[in-house]
C-alpha cells in the first residue's frame, strides 16, 4: 500500500491525534506526523474505524495544529533495524544515534512489538549467575533467563548495585559470549551518566547497546524504549548467540506514560488511574525474558522500579512482582544504617533459586542454608520489634542470642563493598558462620548429615564450645 | 455466504458489519489472516468479536466470516499428555510448524488426526444404547483408560460396530437411530461454555488427598468440591498448586495456567514427566492436560482457557474419573474480562471490572461436583476446582477475591508474613477454613483412625491459644508467662515447625500419606500432654525443651514413608521414659 497523507486532523488532546477522512488505518500501524515547521515525529494507531483513526503521538504535541500538520500513514507497523553494530553505541528512546555515529543499516527488521515466546519452546532457566552478591547469591539467587526486578525507593542505591551486577555477574561453568542492553527510561541524565561511565570503566561498554530516554525527553516515548531495548536483546540472544542482562530503570516512568495515554483515551480506569489492562502490558515486556529450547542465548532481565512512597502494594510493584520471578528488595531501613546493598532479604525472592542451586551448581547445602538463615534473621527481626516494646532486659538468653545473629548477618553477609565480588563459596562460608552461636538441635531447617558434614570443618577451625 | 466487513479495531475488539445469522458466540474469523474471534454482542447490523489473537495490521474493510458454530472442543484419545492454549490448539504441534515464537492465524486440530488407537469394543451389535453409554475403551495412556462414549442427544441400537485401531477420524461403528444411522467416533465436540449435562448431584463426602498435612489434616477439600488460594505474589500460590496437581489423588489432572508466567509452564512440562505417581509409579505427565495461556499471550484467549479446561475436566468426569482442575489464577482470567468489557464500553462495576464478574464466576465453580453421570449405568465422576486468586496488594477485600469466597466452600488463605518467614506452605491456619471438615470427618474415622477428628480439633485448639499467648507476649515478654502458658507455646510451636511447614522441595518431606500425618499429629499431641502434665507437676517448660526425643519428633517429616513405624515406636517409648525420668527428677528437688 502506498503511504497516504492526511491533513484532516480535527482534535490534538493530550499525546493523541484524531484523524478523520483516513481510508482503513491499520491498527497498531506507524504514522509520520509532520507539524507546520516541517518537522517530523512518529506515531502509531491506536484505535481505526472507518474514516477515522487515533495515533498516539512519540513526542511532544508542541506545535501541532488542525490545520497545517499532516499525518502519513506509513502502511506498517513499528519495525527497528538491529545488527550487532549496534554493540557499543548509545541510542536515543526511538532508537535513532544519540553518539553522533551513524544510523544502523541492516536487512533485519525486526517488530519491536515481539510476538510471545510459546511456553512449549522455552527452556527452563537453571543456570547459576554469580553476582558476587551475598544477598543475592546466597539467599535470592539468580539464573540465567529470568526477569529479577529491583524494587527500590527514591534516593536508594538501586543504580550502584544494577551496576554491580552487570559488572560481576557469571556463570561459573562456561565463557560464552555476553552482552548488556541497557534501556533508560525517564531517568535524569545525571543517571544515566553514571552508567555510562561504569559501562566505559569497566571496559563493558563495546558489549553495550544502551537506549536513552531521559526525564527530559517526550513521555511518550517510554512506551518504545523498553521494546526497542529487547527487540535487540532478543536479535542478540537468538541470532548471535550471546547471553543478554538487559536492564530496564525505571520502569514507574513507564508505567506513568501508560496511565498518561489511557487517561487521554477517557479509559475507565483501574487502580489509581492505571489502566485495567497494565497488567497485560507489563507482562508483554517482562516475559520476552527466557530461554528457547535448541537456542544458545538467553535472555535476563533486570528491571528497576522505584516505590512511590515505599509501597508495596502500590499498582507498579504489585503487577509487576505477579509476572516477574521474584524481586530483589532494598530497604530504606538497611540504608539508614550503612548497610550496602540494602538488601532486605526477608522480602525478597528468587522464585527461580530451586532450580540454580545445589549439587553441581552451586552446593549441595545451599538450600537448606539458606532456608535456616531466613528462618534465623526473621526471627531475630521479631525479637528485635520486641525490644522496642519491652526493652532488651525483658528479653530471655535465647532471644537475646538471635537478636544477636541477626544484627551480625545484617552487617556481615548483606553488608560488603561496592567492589567486592564474593564467589558462593565464600558466600556460602559466611553464611554458616553466621550460624555458629546455635547448637546442632537449633538449626531444625538442615539435615543432620548436612550440619555434621559442614560443621565438622568449622568446629576444628573455631573450637567446638561455641556451637553448643 | 455473505461476508461481514470490519469497521473498527480497539485492541483485541473488532467490530464488523454485514455479517448474516449471527448468532451470539459464534466463533468467526477475522481479516487475511484468519484470526480467530467470538462474537460477543450484536446491535443491529454490527456485531462485535473478540479476537483470540492479536489484531495489529487488521484495519476497517477487511472480511469477517462466520463459521455458525460456537466455541468448542475436541474431546477424545490424545488429550492426556497435551500441552494448549487457550483455544484447544497444540503448542507442541504450533512450535513445530511455526517456530519458537506464537504465530497468528495457525488452525491445528487439537487432537492427532493420524494417530492410530487401538479401539476394543464392551458392547456387541444390536446392543441398546444411549448418551454417555460406553461402548468401547482406548488405552490412551498406561495410566488411563480412555472410555468411548455416546455423544450426548443420541439413542438407538447398535447396528455395526468394529475392532481394531483406529485415528480420531475412522468410524468405529454406526448407531442406528429413530432419525437414521449416525456414525461413532473415537472423538466428539463440545461447545465450551455448557456445562456438560450430568443426572443429579452428590455430596462430595470423600477427601481429596493431597499428602499436604495443613489441607488433609486441618482444611480439606472433598472430591468434586472447590477450593481457592488467594495470596499476595510470592506467598506459594504456584508452589501449592503444582503440589496438588502432582500428588493430589485425582485420576487426571486438567492445569491451567491463566495469564501467568510462561517458565512456570516449562516448569510443569520439565518435571511432571519425571515425577511418578505414588500408587503407580507412572510418570505424572501421562495424567495430565495443560492448557497455557500465559501471561503475553493474547487477552481474550485468555478468557476462554478456563471454559476450554473444565470441558475437558468434565468429558474425564462422564468416563467415571475423578478430575481435578488447577486454575492459576482466576484473577488474570478476571482481568480479561474487565479488558474486554471496557473495550465494549460497558458500564463498569467495582474496580472497573463488569457488573456479570460474579455471575461468570459463580458459573465456573458451579460446574464442579461429584456427579451421577449421565448415563443408562450411572455411574460416579467428580469435578474438583482449585482457584488460585492473586488480590492486587494482598488485599481480600477485592472484588475477585470476595465473590469468589462466596461460591468457594474451602478457603486457603496464604500469608504473606508466614511467606516472609519462610513457613511453607504459608495457609494461615487462623483465617482458613474448610466446610469439607465434618462431613469428611467420618470418611477419616472409617479408613485412618477412629480418634482422627478428635486429635485435630485438638491440635487446631492449640494453635488458636497459641496465637492469642502470641499477643500477650508482644506487650509483656515471654519471661512473664507463668509456666502453662509457655508450656502452651512449646506445643503450638511443634504443630507449626514440626507438623504444618512441608517442604515442596524435598524428596521425602514432598508427600506425606495420611497415616503419617495421623502418626505425626499423634506423637506431637502425646508430647504435648505429657509436657502440660509435668509442668502441673512443677517441671519447667525449659527443662521439657531439653528433652531429647524432641529433635526426634521433628525429624519425623524427614523420614521414609516404610520407616515411620519403626521411629514412631522409638519415640513413644522415649516420650514416656524421658518424662517419667524429667517428673523423677523434678520430684527429688522438691
Amino acid at each position: 500500500m502506498i503511504p497516504v497523507s492526511y491533513k484532516s486532523i480535527s482534535q490534538v488532546a493530550g499525546p493523541l491525534l484524531f484523524v478523520e477522512k483516513v481510508r482503513d488505518a491499520a491498527y497498531g500501524e506507524i504514522v509520520e506526523i509532520t507539524n507546520a515547521l516541517g518537522e517530523r515525529l512518529r506515531g502509531q494507531v491506536l484505535d481505526t474505524r472507518e474514516g477515522f483513526a487515533v495515533v498516539q503521538v512519540f513526542g511532544s504535541t508542541i506545535g501541532l495544529d488542525t490545520k497545517e500538520t499532516s499525518v502519513r500513514f506509513l502502511g506498517e507497523t513499528a519495525k527497528v533495524a538491529v545488527s550487532d553494530e549496534m554493540l557499543g553505541r548509545i541510542f536515543d528512546g526511538l532508537g535513532n544515534p544519540r553518539d553522533n555515529g551513524p544510523p544502523i543499516i541492516s536487512k533485519h527488521k525486526v517488530d519491536i512489538v515481539g510476538s510471545g515466546i510459546n511456553p512449549y519452546a522455552r527452556e527452563e532457566p537453571s543456570e547459576f549467575i554469580q553476582t558476587g552478591i551475598s544477598a543475592i547469591d546466597g539467599m535470592n539467587t539468580l539464573v540465567r533467563g529470568q526477569k529479577l526486578p529491583i524494587f527500590s525507593g527514591s534516593g536508594l542505591p538501586h543504580n550502584m548495585l544494577a551496576a554491580q551486577i552487570a559488572r560481576q555477574a557469571k556463570v561459573l561453568t562456561s565463557s560464552e559470549n555476553f552482552a548488556v542492553v541497557f534501556a533508560a527510561i525517564g531517568i535524569t541524565s545525571e543517571e544515566a551518566n553514571f552508567f555510562i561511565k561504569e559501562f566505559e570503566e569497566t571496559g563493558a561498554l563495546e558489549r553495550t547497546v544502551l537506549f536513552l530516554n531521559l526525564s527530559s525527553d517526550p513521555s511518550m516515548e517510554r512506551i518504545l524504549t523498553p521494546r526497542l531495548a529487547l527487540t535487540t536483546a532478543e536479535y542478540l540472544a537468538y541470532d548471535c548467540e550471546s547471553h543478554v542482562l538487559v536492564i530496564l530503570t525505571d520502569m514507574t516512568n513507564y508505567c506513568e506514560a501508560l496511565r498518561e495515554i489511557s487517561a487521554a483515551r477517557n479509559e475507565v480506569p483501574g487502580r489509581r488511574g492505571y489502566p485495567g489492562y497494565m497488567y497485560t502490558d507489563l507482562a508483554t515486556i517482562y516475559e520476552r525474558a527466557g530461554k528457547i529450547k535448541g537456542r544458545k542465548g538467553s535472555i535476563t532481565q533486570i528491571p528497576i522500579l522505584t516505590m512511590p512512597a515505599d509501597d508495596k502494594t502500590h499498582p507498579i510493584p504489585d503487577l509487576t512482582g505477579y509476572i516477574t520471578e521474584g524481586q530483589i528488595y532494598l530497604s530504606r531501613e538497611l540504608e539508614r544504617a550503612g548497610i550496602y546493598p540494602p538488601i532486605d532479604v526477608l522480602e525478597s525472592l528468587s522464585r527461580l533459586m530451586n532450580q540454580g542451586i545445589g549439587p553441581g551448581r552451586t552446593r549441595e547445602d545451599h538450600r537448606a542454608l539458606a532456608d535456616q538463615l531466613y528462618a534465623v534473621y526473621a526471627q531475630g527481626k521479631d525479637i528485635r520489634a520486641l525490644v522496642a516494646i519491652v526493652g532488651e532486659e525483658a528479653l530471655s538468653e535465647t532471644d537475646r542470642k538471635y537478636l544477636r545473629i541477626a544484627e551480625d548477618f545484617e552487617r556481615r553477609f548483606v553488608n560488603q563493598g561496592v567492589m567486592e565480588d564474593r564467589s558462593i563459596e565464600v558466600t556460602l562460608d559466611l553464611g554458616w558462620s553466621i550460624l555458629d552461636p546455635l547448637s546442632d538441635s537449633e538449626l531444625k531447617r538442615i539435615k543432620p548429615e548436612l550440619i555434621e558434614k559442614y560443621r565438622k570443618k568449622r568446629k576444628a577451625e573455631i573450637g567446638a564450645t561455641v556451637m553448643s | 455466504m455473505k461476508y461481514g466487513r470490519i469497521i473498527r479495531v480497539a485492541g483485541p475488539v473488532v467490530t464488523a458489519e454485514g455479517m448474516e445469522n449471527a448468532k451470539m458466540f459464534d466463533v468467526v474469523k477475522v481479516g487475511e489472516l484468519n484470526l480467530i474471534g467470538e462474537i460477543i454482542r450484536i446491535q443491529g447490523n454490527k456485531v462485535m468479536i473478540q479476537v483470540y489473537e492479536d489484531t495489529t495490521g487488521l484495519r476497517p474493510g477487511d472480511v469477517v466470516v462466520n463459521t455458525n458454530q460456537a466455541l468448542s472442543v475436541e474431546l477424545g484419545p490424545g488429550l492426556l499428555s497435551s500441552i494448549y492454549d487457550g483455544i484447544q490448539r497444540p503448542l507442541d504441534v504450533i512450535r513445530s510448524k511455526a517456530g519458537d515464537f506464537i504465530t497468528r492465524g495457525l488452525l491445528i486440530p487439537p487432537l492427532d488426526e493420524n494417530k492410530k488407537w487401538e479401539f476394543k469394543p464392551v458392547i456387541k451389535k444390536g446392543d441398546e444404547v444411549e448418551a454417555g453409554s460406553i461402548i468401547g475403551e482406548v488405552q490412551e495412556t498406561p495410566l488411563i483408560n480412555h472410555k468411548i462414549m455416546v455423544p450426548y442427544g443420541l439413542k438407538g441400537y447398535i447396528k455395526e460396530i468394529y475392532d481394531g485401531k483406529f485415528t480420531i477420524r475412522e468410524p468405529i461403528g454406526i448407531l442406528s437411530t429413530n432419525k437414521g444411522d449416525v456414525e461413532l467416533f473415537l472423538s466428539q465436540r463440545w461447545r465450551v461454555r455448557t456445562p456438560r449435562p450430568f443426572i443429579r448431584k452428590l455430596p462430595p463426602d470423600t477427601p481429596l488427598i493431597t499428602g499436604q498435612r495443613i489441607i488433609d489434616t486441618f482444611f480439606p477439600v472433598s472430591k468434586g468440591g472447590t477450593a481457592c488460594i488467594p495470596g499476595p505474589f510470592g506467598s506459594g500460590k504456584t508452589v501449592t498448586q503444582h503440589q496438588l496437581a502432582k500428588w493430589s489423588d485425582s485420576h487426571v489432572i486438567v492445569y491451567v495456567g491463566c495469564g501467568e508466567r510462561g517458565n512456570e509452564m516449562t516448569e510443569v512440562l520439565v518435571t511432571f514427566p519425571k515425577l511418578l505417581d505414588p500408587k503407580s509409579k507412572r510418570p505424572l505427565m501421562e495424567r495430565t492436560i495443560l492448557v497455557a495461556n500465559t501471561s503475553n499471550m493474547p487477552v481474550a484467549a485468555r478468557e476462554a482457557s478456563i471454559y476450554t479446561g473444565i470441558t475437558m475436566a468434565e468429558y474425564y468426569r462422564d468416563m467415571g474419573y475423578d478430575v481435578a482442575l488447577m486454575a492459576d489464577s482466576t484473577s488474570r482470567w478476571a482481568e480479561a474480562l474487565r479488558e474486554i468489557s471496557g473495550r465494549l464500553e460497558e458500564m463498569p462495576g467495582e474496580e472497573g471490572y463488569p457488573a456479570y464478574l460474579a455471575r461468570r464466576l459463580a458459573e465456573f465453580y458451579e460446574r464442579s461436583g461429584k456427579v451421577v453421570v449421565l448415563s443408562p449405568d450411572q455411574r460416579i465422576g467428580s469435578v474438583t476446582i482449585v482457584g488460585a486468586v492473586s488480590p492486587p496488594g494482598g488485599d481480600f477485600s477485592e472484588p475477585v477475591s470476595q465473590n469468589t469466597l462466596r461460591v468457594t466452600r474451602v478457603f486457603w488463605a496464604l500469608d504473606a508474613s508466614l511467606a516472609g518467614r519462610r513457613h511453607f506452605p504459608a495457609i494461615n491456619w487462623l483465617t482458613s477454613y474448610s466446610l469439607y471438615t465434618e462431613v469428611i470427618a467420618d470418611w477419616y474415622r472409617k479408613n485412618v483412625a477412629p480418634d482422627w477428628p478428635e486429635l485435630r480439633n485438638e491440635a487446631m485448639a492449640i494453635l488458636q491459644k497459641e496465637a492469642e499467648l502470641q499477643e500477650i507476649v508482644q506487650l509483656v515478654g515471654y519471661d512473664a508467662l507463668p509456666e502453662p502458658e509457655k508450656g502452651i507455646l512449646d506445643i503450638g510451636r511443634m504443630i507449626r515447625e514440626d507438623f504444618l511447614q512441608q517442604s515442596a522441595f524435598d524428596e521425602v518431606d514432598t508427600y506425606c500419606s495420611v497415616k503419617k500425618q495421623y502418626l505425626m499429629i499423634k506423637s506431637i499431641l502425646m508430647f504435648g500432654k505429657k509436657e502440660l502434665e509435668v509442668i502441673k507437676k512443677g517441671a519447667t517448660a525449659a527443662q521439657v525443651s531439653s528433652l531429647p526425643v524432641k529433635d526426634k519428633i521433628s525429624r519425623l517429616k524427614w523420614t521414609p514413608e516404610d520407616k515411620v513405624d519403626e521411629l514412631i515406636k522409638e519415640i513413644e517409648l522415649e516420650i514416656n521414659e524421658q518424662f517419667n525420668n524429667l517428673l523423677q527428677q523434678v520430684l527429688l528437688q522438691q
